[in-house]
C-alpha cells in the first residue's frame, strides 16, 4: 500500500515536468524581448545586449529552465508585465471567488448528477431514462455561456429572484455569498452534470446485473437500499474517476462563467491577461490550475482503496 | 431466421415433407417475431434516428455556410452608425449590433467560421492522433516517452492550453485551429493507442505475423481499418468540442480577430449590452447550441451504429 502511494506520488513528477517544460517554452518563445523593453527606445544594440546578459537571458535554454523551476519551487511565479506585481500574489488575491464557484458547482453537480444517473439506470430503457439521457446530450451541447445568459435572463432579469452578476465574499455572510453563486454554478455545472450522470448510469447498469444485487433483493432489501447502498457503493470507482477528470471542464468553464457573471476571480484575471498580452500571468495561471488538476486526480487515485476495499496494491 | 422448409427442398418423400413442415412451423414465431426489414431512407431513419436528425441538421448548417451570400444577407461587416442596436424586425430579422451591423448576416456568415474550425480540428487532430497512436502502440521505447508527454498535455485543461497558445500568436482562424488541435491531440492519441494495443493481441494479427507479413503491411491491412470506427466517432466529438472552444476563445477575446464575424465574436460584442439588448447574444447562442447538438447527436448515432458493445455501456 505504502509503496503504491509513494509510486503514485512519484508518477506525478514527470507529468508536472512536461507541464512545466511546456509552460516555460511558451514563455521562452513569447513575442517581445524583455531586454529591449527595459532598455527603452534610445538604447543601442550593445546596451540591449548588456541588459540581456545582466538579466541572464543570454544563457542556454536548459539553464534558464532549471532556474525557472527552482524559482517556482520556491513559490515565485514571476512578475506581471503590466502591473509589476508578483504573479503568485495576483493569483492568491483572486483565488477565493474561483474556488467558491468551483466548490459550489462540484457540490451541486454531484448531488444532482449521481441521483439522476442512478434513477436512469434503475429505469433503464423507459421514458424516464430516455429523458435523462436526452438532457445529458443537451448538457454536453449547450455551451456554458449560453446557459449562463439564459439563466441570468430568466431568473435574474425577468423573475428577479437572484442577483444578475457580481460576487460577495464569504466573510460577508453565507447567503449573500451563495446567492451570487447559484446561477453561475448551475450554468457551469450543466456539462459536468451530464458527464457524471452518464457515467453513473453506465456504471450502475453493470453493477445491477451482479449476483449480489439479486441476493440483496432476495433478502428483502428495498429498492432504495439496493440502489443507493449496495449498487452505488460498488459503482463508486468510475464515478469518482470521472468527477476528477471533469475538474478540467470546471476549470476551463470557470474562465467563461466568470466573464458572463462578472465574478472577479482567476477567470477574469486570465481574460485581462490575454487582452494585455501579460504572458507571465497566463503562464502562472496555467501552471497553478494544472497543478491543482493533477493533485485532485492524485488524491482520487489514492481514494480508490478507501472506496473499494477489494482493490489492493 | 430460418424460413419453414418447403416440401420440395426437404425431400422427395411427400409424407416426410408434410410432417416436417407441420412440426417445425409453430415453434419458430414464438422465439423470433418476424422482423420487418425496412429499406431505403425511411428504414435508415427508423434504425438510426440520431444519425438522421444530427446529419440533417449538420447538412443544413453546411448549406447555410455555403449559401450565406444568397440567403438575404448583406455585408456582415458593413457599419451603419445611424441604425445601431435596432430590435429584430422585418428589415433586420435578428436586429443590429452597436455598430449597426446586421446580426442575421453576421450569424449566417459566422456558421462558416464555426464549421471550418470544427471540421478542420476534427480532421487534423484525428490524423495527428492516428499517427501518434500508431507509433506509440507499435514502438515500445517510444511509447513511454510519448505517453508521458500526452499525460502532461492532458493535465492542462484544454481551454487553458488553447488560451495559452493563442496568447502567443495573432488572432486568426488558422491559429485558432492549430491551438485547439494541439489541445485535442492527446485524447485522440490515447484512444488510438488503446485500440492498437488491443488489436495487436488479436489472433488474426498473430496469424499475419506468423505468415511473415511485414509490420507496415500489418498496420495498413489489419490495424488501420479497425481503428477507423472508433476514430470516426471520436472525431465527431472533437468537432463538437472544437466549435465550443472556438466560441469560448472568441468570447473571451483570444480567438478569431474581431473583424471576422464568428458566433463567439458576436456574443463578445453583445456582452456589454446583454441586459438591455439580449437578442445580440441570443441568436448566435441558438445557432451554436443547435450546431453542437447536431454534431453530438451524429456522434452518438455513429457510436451506436458502429460499436454496439459501446452503445450498451454508455
Amino acid at each position: 500500500m505504502l509503496t503504491y502511494v509513494i509510486r503514485r506520488i512519484l508518477a506525478t513528477i514527470p507529468v508536472m515536468a512536461v507541464v512545466a517544460l511546456f509552460v516555460f517554452s511558451l514563455l521562452y518563445i513569447a513575442p517581445g524581448d524583455p531586454a529591449a523593453v527595459i532598455a527603452g527606445d534610445q538604447a543601442t544594440p550593445a546596451d540591449v545586449e548588456r541588459i540581456r546578459a545582466s538579466l541572464g537571458l543570454d544563457r542556454p535554454f536548459l539553464v534558464r529552465f532549471g532556474e525557472w523551476v527552482w524559482q517556482i519551487l520556491n513559490g515565485n511565479l514571476g512578475t506581471s508585465i503590466f502591473t509589476n506585481l508578483p504573479v503568485a500574489a495576483m493569483i492568491a488575491q483572486r483565488i477565493e471567488p474561483t474556488l467558491s464557484l468551483m466548490v459550489v458547482t462540484l457540490a451541486l453537480a454531484v448531488s444532482i448528477a449521481v441521483p439522476i444517473g442512478v434513477v436512469a439506470a434503475w429505469k433503464a430503457d423507459t421514458v424516464i431514462d430516455r429523458a435523462i439521457m436526452a438532457f445529458a446530450v443537451l448538457g454536453f451541447s449547450v455551451p456554458v455561456f449560453v446557459v449562463g445568459y439564459l439563466l441570468a435572463f430568466v431568473f435574474a432579469l425577468e423573475l428577479d429572484w437572484l442577483p444578475v452578476q457580481g460576487y460577495t465574499p464569504l466573510s460577508e455572510g453565507l447567503w449573500p455569498w451563495l446567492e451570487n453563486l447559484i446561477l453561475p454554478a448551475v450554468a457551469l455545472g450543466c456539462v459536468y452534470i451530464a458527464l457524471i450522470a452518464r457515467i453513473t448510469r453506465a456504471a450502475m447498469l453493470e453493477v445491477l446485473q451482479q449476483d449480489y444485487i439479486r441476493t440483496a433483493r432476495a433478502k428483502g432489501i428495498g429498492q432504495t437500499g439496493i440502489l443507493f447502498i449496495h449498487a452505488l457503493k460498488n459503482a463508486a470507482v468510475p464515478i469518482v474517476t470521472v468527477i476528477g477528470i471533469g475538474i478540467a471542464l470546471l476549470i476551463g468553464g470557470a474562465v467563461v462563467t466568470e466573464t458572463v457573471f462578472a465574478i472577479p476571480g482567476i477567470g477574469r484575471l486570465t481574460v485581462d491577461a490575454i487582452l494585455r498580452r501579460d504572458y507571465p500571468v497566463i503562464q502562472g495561471i496555467v501552471l497553478v490550475f494544472s497543478f491543482v488538476y493533477v493533485l485532485v486526480n492524485l488524491l482520487i487515485d489514492l481514494l480508490y482503496t478507501v472506496l473499494d476495499p477489494r482493490i489492493r496494491y | 431466421m430460418n424460413p419453414p422448409p418447403t416440401a420440395a427442398a426437404l425431400a422427395p418423400d411427400p409424407i416426410a415433407a408434410t410432417t416436417a413442415s407441420v412440426v417445425a412451423a409453430p415453434d419458430l414465431p414464438d422465439i423470433l417475431p418476424p422482423v420487418k426489414l425496412r429499406r431505403g431512407l425511411v428504414g435508415f431513419i427508423r434504425r438510426h434516428p440520431a444519425i438522421a436528425i444530427g446529419g440533417a441538421l449538420v447538412l443544413a448548417m453546411l448549406l447555410i455556410a455555403l449559401l450565406a451570400p444568397w440567403l438575404g444577407t448583406v455585408d456582415p461587416t458593413a457599419l451603419a452608425p445611424a441604425r445601431r442596436t435596432r430590435e429584430p424586425s422585418a428589415t433586420f430579422w435578428f436586429g443590429t449590433d452597436m455598430l449597426g451591423r446586421d446580426i442575421y448576416s453576421r450569424v449566417l456568415y459566422g456558421t462558416r467560421v464555426s464549421l471550418t474550425v470544427g471540421f478542420s480540428v476534427a480532421i487534423l487532430a484525428s490524423l495527428a492522433g492516428l499517427a501518434i497512436g500508431l507509433v506509440s502502440g507499435f514502438i515500445r521505447w517510444a511509447d513511454g516517452i510519448i505517453m508521458r508527454v500526452m499525460d502532461g498535455l492532458m493535465s492542462i485543461p484544454p481551454i487553458l492550453l488553447a488560451v495559452a497558445l493563442m496568447a502567443l500568436t495573432r488572432g486568426s482562424v488558422g491559429n485558432v485551429i492549430t491551438a485547439i488541435t494541439i489541445a485535442e491531440i492527446p485524447r485522440v492519441s490515447r484512444l488510438v493507442r488503446g485500440v492498437v494495443l488491443s488489436l495487436r493481441e488479436q489472433p488474426y494479427v498473430d496469424a499475419a505475423v506468423a505468415a511473415g507479413t511485414r509490420t507496415p503491411m500489418i498496420i495498413l491491412r489489419h490495424i488501420l481499418p479497425n481503428t477507423l470506427a472508433p476514430l470516426t466517432v471520436q472525431a465527431t466529438y472533437v468537432c463538437a468540442s472544437a466549435m465550443i472552444v472556438e466560441a469560448i476563445l472568441s468570447f473571451i477575446g483570444a480567438g478569431t480577430p474581431p473583424t471576422i464575424p464568428s458566433w463567439g465574436n458576436i456574443m463578445a460584442e453583445g456582452r456589454a449590452l446583454w441586459q438591455i439588448k439580449p437578442y445580440i447574444v441570443f441568436f448566435p447562442s441558438i445557432f451554436l447550441s443547435v450546431t453542437v447538438l447536431a454534431v453530438n447527436l451524429l456522434g452518438d448515432g455513429l457510436r451506436d451504429a458502429l460499436d454496439p458493445r459501446m452503445a450498451k455501456r454508455l
